[in-house]
């Protein structure tokens, strides 16, 4: 994990610097002079040779030092830890859209195996998935947003209204100091980039855990239960699911960090004030430090996700939770 | 009045027929051994008893009484709580036929609290006693481990302590030994036959094993192709087989005595006169 990290660190670091495009140049008047431009290099570390440069930054990273960011003069670290909760709510409401609705086709469609019900979500399924999550971005603003103006289509939370929280988890924090206004406005404003970022994950679950199912359903103890006089929903939900979760949760673990990727363009689509949106703005404005602290923030997120998914693979799975 | 009576039951895939006419009766308590060849359809009368027919096999008449009710006349839910309640099966492979990421004990005391509306404690209470039954020696810790943790012997004998959890009055077995080791086996044979006994209970015993029939069945139905050669019992099978195939059969089944005594297949020209009756039975019918 920490070997994946570190590769990530120096792919970013020198690729961007090989991209054309130069930051301190963005910086200054135009006309300044050649000193002043010596000045500022010196000030970012920028007149050292790469591989030094390299190691001061990784040495500062270890130490929690992720730089200054060069457009916005204010520590990295803090930018993207603020940035990091919105980014976050938004990939796990997408995950739990994406979740329900998944498993909800997955299940009907199990239930109505080989019938027109079937047919009909293999097709919803196979449009859902052929388009991409900015797409879906478009249409949802076009459909929800200014056609029938239903959501809020742009932005995090209404900029009028009072924010009393202490951390950037605005979602979780209104569920618990109570403020069911706040939390209906922040609901409303993410929901449609949430759903943009759901549908193709949706459409992707739906077709996994349904062949998983189909597949469970012909096992010799789901026919026992048969026998036993359950009806085919319990069978269904109670002997078929439980198994046919495991071989669907890896690859949506995979699919979840192609999500958390999404979040750049969608947050842009949206204007929500997110990492990935920062993400898009460092690029324009060549912030390499603030480029570099989004990048292994994202790596980091990957990598816990996969992390998240080994254990709860492991919990759901007797086999392997007794070794 | 028999407990199970299946009356000239029939049954197709597509225009195929699976089952032909099939009538089999098994008296309370008795114990009743369908024996063919592979293919002759003998687990399709289990599924058809049982309702795990697969989607693609249909009933076209016929007549399936449990304790006198016409099963195929109930409507689905009324259907699966009788056979929930008064039969059970036990499953040919006891690697696949428990849940792998459930625990043994709720797998044989959940339906009685489900279906049967038993108190957890009153279940649990009665899955220990069985387990203790069919002779197993740590029943506690056996009830809180997971299928992947037992043997197939010890998994088996879970799988018959489930099936005689609710008192069923009739017992399915569809080749309960033939996934086991030889070792096992015997044990296997013995263990059911040793519960049928204590509990009284009917047992129809699907096997293509005459040696086995004649150690633990008093009644015998001998099926080729979906149809009904012979029905009879069991001495008086042994002693005189009155079907052509029958005979053939049980020349081919090696003796306990001499198993390495040089086997007779079924000739083909038995199996070229049975066909030829099928083929015949099917331009008549249809
Ligand atoms: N799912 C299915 N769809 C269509 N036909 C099937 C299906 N399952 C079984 N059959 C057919 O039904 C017939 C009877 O099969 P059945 O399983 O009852 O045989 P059996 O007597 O139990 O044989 P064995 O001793 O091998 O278990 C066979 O000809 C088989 O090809
Ligand atoms: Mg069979």
């Amino acid at each position: 994990m920490l070997i994946t990290l570190f590769g990530v660190a120096v792919i970013v670091f020198f690729v961007i610097r090989v991209v054309p495009g130069n930051p301190i140049a963005m910086m200054l008047p135009p006309g300044a002079g050649e000193e002043d431009i010596a000045r500022l290099k010196a000030l970012y570390g920028f007149d050292k040779s790469l591989p030094e440069q390299f190691v001061i930054w990784v040495a500062g990273v270890l130490q929690g030092d992720f730089g200054t960011s060069i457009s916005t003069r204010q520590p990295v670290l803090s930018l993207v830890l603020g940035r990091l909760p919105a980014t976050i709510e938004l990939a796990v409401m997408a995950l739990v859209i994406a979740i329900v609705i998944g498993s909800v086709l997955a299940l009907t469609g199990t239930r109505h195996r080989g019938t027109r019900t079937e047919g009909a979500i293999d097709v919803t399924n196979g449009m859902a998935l052929s388009v991409p999550d900015f797409l879906w971005g478009l249409l949802l603003i076009l459909l929800f947003g200014v056609l029938w103006p239903v959501f809020h289509i742009s932005g995090r939370v209404s900029p009028a209204l009072d924010l009393p929280f202490a951390t950037n988890f605005y979602l979780f924090e209104s569920v618990l100091r109570l403020r069911f206004d706040i939390w209906l406005d922040l609901v409303s404003h993410m929901f449609m980039p949430a759903l943009a970022l759901a549908i193709p994950l949706a459409a992707i679950i739906a077709q996994l855990l349904k062949q998983s199912l189909k597949e469970t359903m012909h096992l010799d103890y789901v026919t026992l239960a048969r026998t036993h006089g359950y009806g085919e929903n319990r069978v269904i939900t109670r002997e078929a699911l439980p198994n046919a979760i495991l071989p669907t949760l890896t690859l949506v673990g995979v699919q979840f960090t192609f999500l958390i990727g999404g979040t750049v363009i969608i947050e842009r689509l949206f204007s929500y004030e997110g990492l990935g949106n920062m993400a898009i703005d460092a690029v324009i404005n060549r912030d390499l430090p603030l480029i570099q602290g989004i990048v292994i923030l994202f790596a980091l997120m990957f990598t816990l996700v996969n992390l998240i998914v080994d254990l709860t693979y492991a919990l759901l799975n007797p086999r392997l939770r007794h070794g | 009045m028999s407990f199970l009576e299946i009356t000239s039951l029939s049954a197709r895939v597509g225009p195929v027929p699976i089952l032909r006419d099939v009538s089999l009766n098994v008296a309370a308590g008795e114990v009743r051994a369908l024996v063919g060849e592979s293919g002759a359809g003998k687990s399709m009368i289990g599924k058809a008893i049982l309702g795990t027919l697969p989607g693609a096999i249909h009933i076209t008449g016929g007549e399936i009484r449990l304790d006198g009710q016409d099963l195929l006349a109930l409507r689905p839910a009324e259907r699966r709580r009788v056979i929930g309640q008064t039969a059970a099966l036990i499953p040919q492979d006891p690697l696949t036929a428990l849940n792998p990421v459930r625990r043994i004990g709720p797998q044989i005391t959940r339906r009685l609290v489900d279906i049967l509306g038993w108190s957890k404690r009153d279940a649990e209470a009665r899955a220990l006693e069985l387990l203790a039954e069919v002779h197993i020696p740590d029943p506690k810790r056996v009830m809180q481990s997971y299928p992947h943790e037992l043997s197939g012997g010890m998994r088996q004998r879970v799988l018959i302590a489930s099936a005689f959890a609710a008192e069923p009055k009739l017992i399915i077995a569809d080749e309960p030994t033939t996934a086991l080791d030889v070792t096992v086996q015997k044990q296997i044979l013995r263990l059911i036959k040793e519960m049928q006994q204590r509990h009284n209970t009917a047992l129809l015993f699907v096997t293509h094993d005459l040696g086995v029939v004649a150690k633990i069945c008093q009644k015998l139905t001998v099926l080729f192709g979906g149809m009904v050669l012979e029905e009879a019992s069991v001495e008086a099978f042994f002693a005189a087989p009155q079907h052509a195939y029958s005979r053939a059969l049980l020349a081919a089944t090696p003796k306990y005595t001499d198993p390495d005594q040089s086997l007779t297949p079924v000739p083909q020209s038995i199996l070229d006169d049975l066909q030829a009756q099928l083929d015949f039975a099917e331009r008549t019918t249809t």
